[in-house]
């Protein structure tokens, strides 16, 4: 008879660890199953050319609340975060817009292209950040059932409705309208230039299966502009040693707390016994048993593939099957013999430190959209680079460097059948070209290159469809509809069984807010002290 | 105090300034009309596009209008009649395999398609009915602690609540997303889904992946849902309309276009016209769009600027076109009888096919397979064409207002990619053609003095919706210049040839007298 | 000549940028040490603020205003426009005058305030402390106007203290004694024009001085010249602070927050809650904010932007008000040690209805002696006007002092 836990968790990656560290904290018995190897999920460092580390899946961290890094204690299980600063943008002509950490340098770069736009800048970021403001204090919190008559759900509703009052007459127009607008729309309301406002698009796309120009990408935006770096808002860093640090991080904090972590084997099986989940058999064969599952898992992985249909009720099932997972996104993981020559930053180092995007106009962003639409990637992709190398020395040998390509469009399905090798081949060459045409002789530096399609990232790290956020960002999947209507507060269908992944509010990147929320709903569930902790206010 | 001081001027004799001018009449104003054109009606009109043939200029189908409108001003008494009501939507289909939506009910799709048209429909309904309960209330302010808009958040609260838990959450869920994904979720047979898109997305800057296409749906059901042609064409609406206002003691100037709307001091005195004549009055109504009446007649400068600038950002920029065609004969549908002919006809024969005609919108380019609704109501009504003869009357999706390259160099092309369209659908009709008439936007815009040439006067859309249309600090009919009010399809509940915002905007006005 | 150049895309490896002044302060500037003021390099201190305040109060100090952002509104419709723009009757500003104005958002919500010149008929300068061109833009719509960013193409100085006049009267600048405060005048000066007008930041008699950046050197060389039996001193933004809070004056982004930055709503004010009330004019038709602050009047202050007086003198920086039944009810936003005045004074923010001149308040002081913090409670009292304000500032011709 193996170990009874008191909780198993599925899928160690960040919210998952965050989750079971929660839990161990709190004096449960917790058994985390990994199906690969190693841990991480998509928070990874893979070494998988010669000395060189790459954060392969997600790569920059901004999101993970402050609250919960301190909580774990990650800085003295050895997470360091190292904020990089700026972006650029480089145009097709050779020209650039760059945003440095000096504000009055941005100030200037932007007022190169429009002294309009420029000053324009401080009234745009003023909106953001109080849409940023707001939806903040909501990411550490359950939301509330809108259709139920519990005390705690029409308090929670009730706090959701004064905080939303608060914002005053004006502010609260601007919230309904943000939330519903494109954001192009919304950035026609604020800029003329049209590098600025495709510089500032992209936040809109990145990760969501919308173009700009889909109404309720201006919240996208806000998912990329809610996080920080010490303190400052909307603020980017590095993780050292690659992402894979805060998993690691999380998990010697779940190791100190008592937790033990299986790697290696998948879950071929949620277990449930009288309508109650009593454990987790894995595909090894090997079986444990539980008061309580937690799946990190993606929405539909957990109760498509590893749950016996018969446990679940069929008007369940088709909701989970109609849940929104599309994805949208590629990866390019590269090494690099040496650093690449942008023909527009020839004289310009500084902003190759910084977020690099590969784009000039809406209009092309959106066009790189139609493909998806049509079931194609991108033919002229929009792209998102980083050579973490530059800022993080322990990624590769001296001299040489890691280059992170995050690529929109690709589509989980290639007209409407599955990625083979030479599609995937295919769509990496599409990449390469293209980095190629802002940097002549790139493609002489790189030595491997690892190319991720949505196949990959559902292989390997199990997000559906390769959806990186374990589900779009759109208004039927926020707050009290994520991830479905009537399951939006982290408890399943059956009991015992519960969620943390980042098919739940609120949602994708590297947060650990869904694990948090999840750990606090079973510690109430279980009557055991709370470890969570409450979002820090902002008055 | 003279009586002069004391009129109330309505801008523009379309159907929402004529409905404002005569509950503003019945209520003991005096009330002037002043239209630009020779006849009343705006975009709601019946016009001679060839000799002796007549067809509705720009609206062609009444679905939207309200019955409490139709009934108070006695609109039947008037002369409005139904040449036919209850139109069937026909989706075609090249290969003949047409989809027939009547109401719940739909012919030519498999018995899944149909039971899921079912549950479909009557959700639709529901949710709808939530939209069509707002049409005839002035939309609350938000952040205020009075009374009255207090009450009317509850009552929206309220009416969703209402709705059980089940649907409760099927409202939220799908009200703010987009049509594509909800029929994706529920519909397999193709021209099915793609007629019920276009019903989201017609005359809209959307396609059916656009968030907010579900909304454009309920709003496009919101009154019922049934379609009928008036006897006489569109122009029989706003002739009853008009004949309803005169009767309540309105007084309607045609052919007084009006150049700008006069101020003193920090208020409204009175209009002034294009030859120079000025008319004073104590209040203005104008029923033409926001940014025309604000930007245009008005003046920005007579506004505080964050208002101005919202003002200049409604999104207004009409993409639809309308098509006539004078026909020597009955056209032949494939795989449609004479009577489906007579139905209202759907070219969206898939969600792709509507989708890539949307892409093109984008880009300010016009759609290379274009959407549209047609209707033949010379089969309805013999006073629109000669005997033996036939009017075919479209709108035709997407047309941008402003194209890329002009529409002075397009329009040629453009018909042609329309009639080729029509053709794929009814083989012979090009040679039937004794004349054909397109209205871009940009022609609607200069015809019927509608800013961007949309004939919502504004997008329908979650952000252009309620309280913010057209935008915050107008949503209540009134403008920040006392005096100057709004009841035009810019203002709460929209376009379509519904009225309401015509009586809203009388009843504000009415109450704010009272006060 | 600009010194700040945005067209070059190499703008980044200089974070900062020498003003058309540079040489000069850096010859002075004893310390070496520079701050930041938007793109261009400033002064806190060249030797000693202390003695550089004293020069603005005693002899002249000289600061150098160029990164003062500056906008130039000129077309048919300027003066209609900016009456929109602006909460005064900017009719009233004929041309060679100068008025100090607030600007709002439709919630009547101060933007900044600024200084409007007319410099002649028709044309106006506006200058402010935050840029606000996109503002500006934006309240154009409708106008027949241009509206200009013009920052780079104007030095400018401030030329402060009793014996301002007599230095520019030394220097060559003809009847100047005859510019009545608020007053501007154009002089030639090696070939360009030299605008002076007689406003500041200091509440004393002094002056500013506008001129093309490429006679910057000249034109500060030439008053140095002029100055140097008068006690002429360079002064740092150090000095500037103090010499500003003595006479009352307030800041954007110290003693308020300008609207178009402010992300917590609450955080705003109405010029009422500035105490700026008198430069709302409701008899102009329509100007941004006013049907807002209409309502505002109706309703009253939410806030009180008051100057007290506070006993003993210990200054206090960042120190909490209370009433006199200790209720939390503001916070300093400015505080001093009032070497003129010779008082502990502060510019403070309190909640309505407190704020009443000659109302009582309480003050919790912390000071630091040797490295211990200390607490005290100070009593203050709510006090109009300028803290310092001798009658110099206002007399035309003024006397040589």
């Amino acid at each position: 008879m193996a170990k009874q836990y008191d909780a198993i968790v599925i899928g160690a990656g960040h919210n998952g660890l965050a989750n079971a560290a929660f839990l161990a904290k709190a004096g449960l018995s917790v058994l985390m199953v990994e199906k690969n190897p190693y841990i991480g999920g998509a928070s990874v460092s893979r070494n998988l050319y010669k000395d060189w580390i790459y954060s392969n899946c997600s790569y920059v961290c901004s999101l993970l609340r402050p609250e919960v890094y301190r909580a774990l204690d990650l800085a003295r299980y050895g997470l360091q975060v190292v904020p990089y600063g700026g972006s650029v943008t480089l145009t097709q002509d050779g020209d650039y817009l760059g945003s440095y950490i000096d504000p009055d340098a941005s100030r200037r770069e932007m007022a190169r292209h429009s002294p309009r736009d420029a000053d324009a800048e401080v009234r745009y970021w003023r909106d953001i950040m109080r849409q940023c403001r707001f939806i903040r204090q909501f990411l550490l919190r359950t939301a509330p059932d809108p259709t139920s008559f519990k005390p705690r759900d029409l308090l929670e509703l009730l706090h959701l409705g004064r905080e939303f009052w608060k914002l005053g007459e004006s502010v609260m127009y601007d919230t309904m309208r943000f939330y519903t607008m494109s954001i192009v729309e919304f950035l026609d309301e604020y800029f003329e230039h049209p590098l600025i406002k495709a510089a500032h698009a992209g936040s809109g796309i990145i990760g969501s299966a919308l173009g700009v120009m889909s109404p309720g990408t201006a919240y996208v935006l806000l998912h990329h502009a809610m996080g920080e770096v010490d303190g400052t808002a909307g603020a980017w860093g590095f993780a050292r040693g690659g992402m894979g640090a805060i998993a690691e991080a999380m998990g010697a904090c779940l190791r100190d707390h008592g937790g033990e972590i299986v790697t290696g084997s998948g879950v071929e099986r949620i277990q449930v016994r009288n309508g109650r989940a009593t454990g987790v058999a894995l595909e090894n064969g090997d079986e444990y048993t539980a008061d309580v599952v937690v799946s990190n898992m993606t929405l539909p992985r957990t109760f498509l593939e590893c749950m016996d249909p018969a446990d679940l009720r069929p008007d369940f099932l088709t909701k989970v099957r109609n849940f929104k997972i599309r994805g949208s996104s590629g990866k390019v993981n590269i090494a690099l013999d040496g650093l690449p020559q942008f023909t527009a930053l020839r004289e310009n180092r500084e902003l190759m430190h910084t977020d690099m995007h590969l784009i000039d106009s809406v209009e092309r962003l959106e066009r790189a959209y139609d493909d998806w639409k049509n079931g194609i990637w991108s033919q002229d992709p929009y792209i998102d680079m980083l050579i973490p190398t530059l800022t993080d020395p322990t990624m590769a040998p001296p001299g040489k460097h890691f280059m992170s390509v995050f690529v929109q469009y690709v589509p989980p399905k290639v007209h409407g059948r599955d990625w083979t090798d030479a599609d995937r081949d295919a769509f990496g060459q599409t990449v390469l070209n293209q980095i190629e045409r802002y940097a002549p002789g790139f493609k002489n530096l790189v030595l491997h290159a690892e190319v991720r399609t949505p196949r990959e990232l559902e292989a390997e790290v199990g997000l559906t469809e390769g959806n990186i956020f374990q589900g779009e960002l759109t208004m039927d999947q926020l707050l009290f509809n994520r991830p479905i209507p009537g399951y939006a507060q982290y408890r399943g269908p059956v009991k015992g069984l519960y969620l943390c992944g980042s098919s739940n509010h609120p949602g994708g990147g590297v947060m650990a807010a869904p694990g948090a929320n999840a750990a606090r709903e079973i510690l109430r569930d279980l009557r055991k002290p709370n470890t969570v902790p409450e979002g820090w206010l902002d008055d | 105090m003279t009586d002069h001081d004391a009129r109330i001027i309505v801008i523009g004799a379309g159907h929402n300034g004529l409905v404002c001018a005569a509950y503003l009449a019945r209520a003991g104003h005096e009330v002037t009309v002043l239209e630009a054109a020779a006849e009343p009606g705006g975009a709601a009109v019946t016009r001679e596009f060839a000799p002796g043939f007549r067809v509705p200029a720009c609206a062609h189908l009444l679905y939207l209008l309200d019955d409490g409108i139709r009934k108070e001003l006695a609109l039947d008494k008037h002369g409005l009649r139904m040449a036919r009501s209850g139109l069937v939507s026909i989706g075609l289909d090249p290969d003949g395999g047409h989809v027939r939506i009547a109401g719940a009910s739909v012919g030519g799709v498999a018995d899944a398609d149909q039971e899921a048209m079912q549950a479909h429909h009557r959700r639709m309904r529901r949710f709808a009915h939530i939209i069509g309960r707002l049409h005839n209330r002035q939309p609350p302010r938000l952040g205020t602690t009075d009374r009255r808009d207090l009450a009317s958040l509850a009552r929206l609260a309220l009416d969703i609540r209402t709705l059980g838990r089940t649907e409760m959450r099927e409202f939220l869920r799908i009200a703010g997303i987009n049509i594509y994904d909800v029929l994706q979720e529920r519909f397999e047979n193709p021209v099915l889904k793609g007629a019920l898109s276009l019903d989201a997305v017609l005359g809209t800057f959307l396609g059916p992946r656009s968030n907010n296409s579900v909304f454009c749906a309920l709003h496009r059901l919101s009154g019922g849902g049934d379609y009928a042609l008036p006897a006489g064409g569109m122009g029989a609406v706003t002739a009853a309309l008009a004949s309803a206002a005169r009767e309540a003691g309105a007084e309607i100037r045609t052919g007084s276009p009006v150049a700008r709307i006069l101020v003193d001091h920090d208020r409204v005195s009175g209009v002034e016209l294009d030859d120079g004549e000025w008319l004073p009055a104590a209040k203005v109504v104008s029923s033409a769009d926001p940014r025309a009446t604000l930007h245009g007649l008005l003046g920005a400068r007579h506004l505080e600027a964050g208002f101005a600038h919202r003002v200049g950002n409604i999104r207004m920029r009409g993409c639809a076109a309308k098509v006539h065609l004078a026909l020597d004969g009955m056209p032949e549908f494939t795989g449609l009888d004479a009577a489906g002919a007579g139905e209202r006809l759907l070219i969206a024969p898939s969600l792709e096919y509507v989708e890539r005609a949307f892409n093109h919108a984008k880009y300010g380019e016009h759609s290379a397979a274009p959407v549209a609704e047609m209707t033949l109501p010379s089969l309805h009504d013999d006073s629109l064409a000669p005997a033996g003869q036939h009017v075919l009357s479209a709108v035709v999706q997407w047309a941008p207002r402003n194209l890329k390259q002009g529409w002075a160099d397009a329009r040629a092309a453009f018909l042609d990619t329309v009639i080729d369209t029509m053709a794929r659908y009814a083989p012979g009709i090009r040679e039937q053609i004794l004349h054909a008439e397109l209205l871009t936007p940009e022609d609607i815009e200069r015809q019927f003095r509608i800013t961007g040439g949309h004939w919502h006067h504004g997008e329908l859309s979650l952000d252009q919706f309620l309280m913010m249309r057209p935008v915050p600090g107008a949503g209540q009919y009134a403008t920040p210049v006392p005096g100057l009010w709004l009841c035009g399809a810019g203002s709460h509940p929209g376009g379509g040839v519904m009225g309401s915002a015509g009586r809203n905007a009388a009843r504000a006005i009415v109450g704010s007298n009272r006060e | 000549m600009r010194t700040v150049r945005f067209d070059r895309r190499d703008h980044y490896r200089h974070k900062v940028f020498p003003s058309p002044f540079h040489a000069r302060q850096q010859a002075h500037n004893e310390l070496k040490v520079w701050s930041r003021w938007f793109d261009y390099l400033s002064v806190p201190a060249y030797t000693c603020a202390q003695m550089e305040y004293f020069a603005g109060r005693n002899a002249c100090g000289v600061f150098d205003l160029t990164p003062m952002t500056k906008h130039r509104v000129s077309g048919p419709d300027a003066l209609p426009y900016l009456n929109r723009l602006l909460t005064r009757d900017v009719g009233k500003i004929r041309p060679g005058r100068v008025g100090y104005s607030v600007w709002c958002t439709d919630e009547g919500q101060v933007i900044d305030d600024g200084t409007v010149f007319h410099l002649r008929e028709g044309e106006y300068r506006i200058c402010s402390q935050e840029h606000q061109i996109d503002w500006f833009l934006i309240s154009a719509l409708g106008f027949d106007v241009e509206v200009v960013e013009e920052t780079h193409d104007v030095a400018a100085l401030a030329l402060q203290g009793p014996t301002s006049c007599a230095t520019l009267k030394r220097m060559g600048l003809d009847g100047i004694e005859n510019l009545t405060p608020f007053g501007l005048a154009h002089f030639d000066f090696q070939g360009t024009q030299l605008m002076v007008s007689r406003t500041g930041y200091t509440g004393d008699l002094g002056y500013e001085l506008w001129i093309d950046p490429g006679h910057a050197e000249p034109l500060w060389n030439r008053l140095f010249e002029a100055g140097r039996l008068l006690g002429i001193k360079p002064m740092g933004s150090e000095a500037l602070d103090l010499l500003r809070i003595e006479a009352g004056f307030i800041l954007a982004g110290v003693d308020f927050m300008p609207a178009q930055q402010t992300v917590r709503p609450t955080h705003t004010r109405t010029p009422f809650e500035l105490g700026l009330g008198w430069l709302v004019d409701f008899d102009k038709p329509v100007f941004n904010g006013r049907r807002a602050l209409l309502a505002a009047r109706e309703r009253g202050p939410r806030y009180r932007l008051v100057r007290l007086d506070i006993e003993g003198n210990k200054p206090a920086h960042h120190s909490y008000v209370y009433s006199t039944r200790n209720k939390n009810i503001g916070w300093v936003t400015s505080a001093m040690w009032s070497p003129s005045a010779k008082a502990n004074i502060a510019l403070a923010t309190v909640a309505a209805p407190h704020g009443e001149p000659g109302e009582e308040m309480r003050i919790e002081i912390y000071y630091q002696r040797e490295l211990k913090w200390s607490r005290m409670m100070a009593s203050a009292r709510v006090v109009e006007g300028a803290f310092y304000d001798p009658p110099r500032r206002r007399e035309t011709p003024p006397l040589d002092h």
